[in-house]
């Protein structure tokens, strides 16, 4: 251990127990390590002249060429399988910073932690160790869970992927934990043989596999980071509702700005499609209907989307239906109807009809795709109400694509 | 969770009650409470809760569960139609 701060100075001692910085003890170093320490760079003299701003600290001991020193850990703990990284368990502003990119949708699948062994707190040999995914919002939400916790911590290659979504795809798996057991050289580690996965990690891991292929049994902990102190304190228990998943307004408010994201795509056809549509006329083609009524068009497809993506994910439970096409199509008659009301003087009744149905048709179907970020939706049960919905869907936006289109040459 | 109930009588989650050994696994990894054991053997109490994840399949010893696990995400289905259920998916 590095507590002492004289000794952070002079930077890290490496001991001759271990041979590879990076926690890696694949074995292949044969001899020992030498202690060695890296010289301070001098004290910058003040009066020295200098131009522009004064020069800032020195770099830390712990940086290594060709590495980035990730701002979260805080001291590197020597231990028998090489050097380990120590996290804190306070989030910093940079750290909020990158939970809202991601949760914005921003570079989400390059918001990633190195895997491999960590630590937190003061850990010895016989101290927990907790099992992970590599995507830094679930990293976070963990380490920040942990204070006066002293633990191992594996982060598993999940491809940047939470625990959840990583288990359904597999990266979250039994051979990756088995692989990464190895790969740290983990039973050198701790003297006893059990690892902690989240339950949320278990459609991808089994746990049985894992103690034959490692020697490491799973103890199942708690879906929620926030329940694994009292997770650890009971001495590895879940308390019922710590395995019982929930879907509260704000676990489902913070999943909208992703799903928009999502929709970004499409929308720039579609909104390109709306107006050519509306420019539609006898005269072959009109710029100034292309603009007004590629506006209505535009408003109601944009209704549809709030109703389908905002309105619905925040209003879940109180929606009568338990299809989400349904629900969708319920919030998507009031985001028509207000389309409507919006454009009333300006519009005939075969439009009205039409910006009903687009907009109806859009909020279904937003609503539909809801179905991938909510924790109780079947496979089996999202194909059998697809086979409903998109049908339907697809029959409302041809109907008010064609009374839409036809609706300058009735005038 | 009993405020979020989807749709009945789709699963394909089955239980051979038969092979069981009452290990208590199933009940233990399922974030539904699909499964209680009683009397040594698993049972299922909420067959509807059932969202098909597949952890208890993974985890039972003696392969008692069955069920074809998968991801209830519409964007996902609608490129397994598209590409084939054996492509390659970005997804989600």
């Amino acid at each position: 251990m590095m507590n002492d701060r004289a000794q952070k100075l002079q930077g890290p001692v490496i001991s001759n127990q271990g041979c590879c910085p990076d926690g890696d003890s694949s074995g292949q170093c044969e001899k020992p390590l030498q202690p060695f320490t890296i010289p301070m760079v001098g004290p910058v003299d003040d009066d020295a002249p200098c131009c522009g701003p004064k020069p800032g600290p020195p770099s830390s001991p712990f940086e290594r060429p060709g590495y980035r020193l990730r701002h979260f850990v805080d001291d590197f703990v020597a231990t028998p399988i090489g050097q380990v990284p120590r996290v804190e368990t306070d989030l910093k502003a940079e750290d909020f910073l990158g939970t809202l990119r991601a949760r914005g949708g921003i570079s989400r699948d390059r918001y990633r932690v190195a895997p491999g062994l960590y630590c937190v707190g003061d850990p010895a040999d016989d101290s927990a160790v907790l099992v992970t995914a590599n995507y830094k919002l679930s990293f976070d939400s963990l380490r920040k869970e942990l204070d006066n916790v002293d633990a191992w911590i594996i982060v598993l290659d999940t491809r940047g992927i939470n625990v959840w979504c990583a288990a359904g795809k597999r990266t979250f798996s039994t051979e990756e934990v088995i692989r990464q057991v190895k790969r740290v050289g983990l039973e050198k580690l701790v003297s006893h043989r059990e690892l902690v996965l989240p339950q949320l990690g278990a459609p991808g891991v089994s746990s049985h596999e894992v103690k034959k292929g490692c020697g490491f049994k799973v103890i199942w902990g708690p879906i929620r980071a926030r329940d694994i102190k009292r997770f650890l304190a009971n001495g590895g228990k879940a308390e019922t509702g710590m395995r019982q998943l929930t879907f509260t307004m704000g676990e489902r408010l913070v999943l909208i700005p992703v799903e928009l994201s999502l929709i970004t795509k499409p929308t720039l056809a579609i909104l390109l499609a709306l107006f050519l549509l509306s420019g539609i006329s006898p005269d072959i083609f009109s710029v100034t209907a292309a603009w007004s009524r590629g506006g209505y068009a535009t408003v109601a497809y944009f209704l549809g989307v709030l109703a389908g993506a905002v309105v619905v994910p925040a209003i879940l439970p109180w929606l009568p239906a338990r299809q989400f096409y349904v629900k969708g199509i319920m919030a998507g008659l009031l985001s028509g109807i207000l389309a409507i009301l919006i454009f009333a003087d300006a519009i005939s009744s075969l439009e009205t009809v039409t910006l009903l149905l687009l907009s109806l048709a859009v909020s279904s179907y937003a609503a539909m795709n809801f179905t991938g970020a909510t924790p109780f939706t079947s496979p089996s049960g999202v194909e059998k109400e697809m086979r409903q919905g998109i049908p339907i869907q697809i029959i409302a936006v041809l109907i008010s694509i064609v009374a839409w289109v036809s609706v300058p040459f009735l005038g | 969770m009993n405020e979020f109930r989807y749709l009945e009588n789709v699963t394909t989650l089955k239980l051979d009650a038969d092979a069981c050994i009452g290990c208590g696994m199933c009940e233990v990894v399922c974030p539904h409470t699909v499964f209680e054991v009683a009397a040594k053997k698993a049972h299922i109490r909420d067959l509807g809760g059932c969202m098909e994840c597949g952890a208890c399949a993974a985890n039972c010893p003696v392969q008692a569960i069955n069920v074809t696990p998968g991801v209830g995400c519409a964007s996902y289905i609608i490129q397994t139609w598209i590409k084939g259920k054996d492509a390659i998916i970005e997804c989600c």
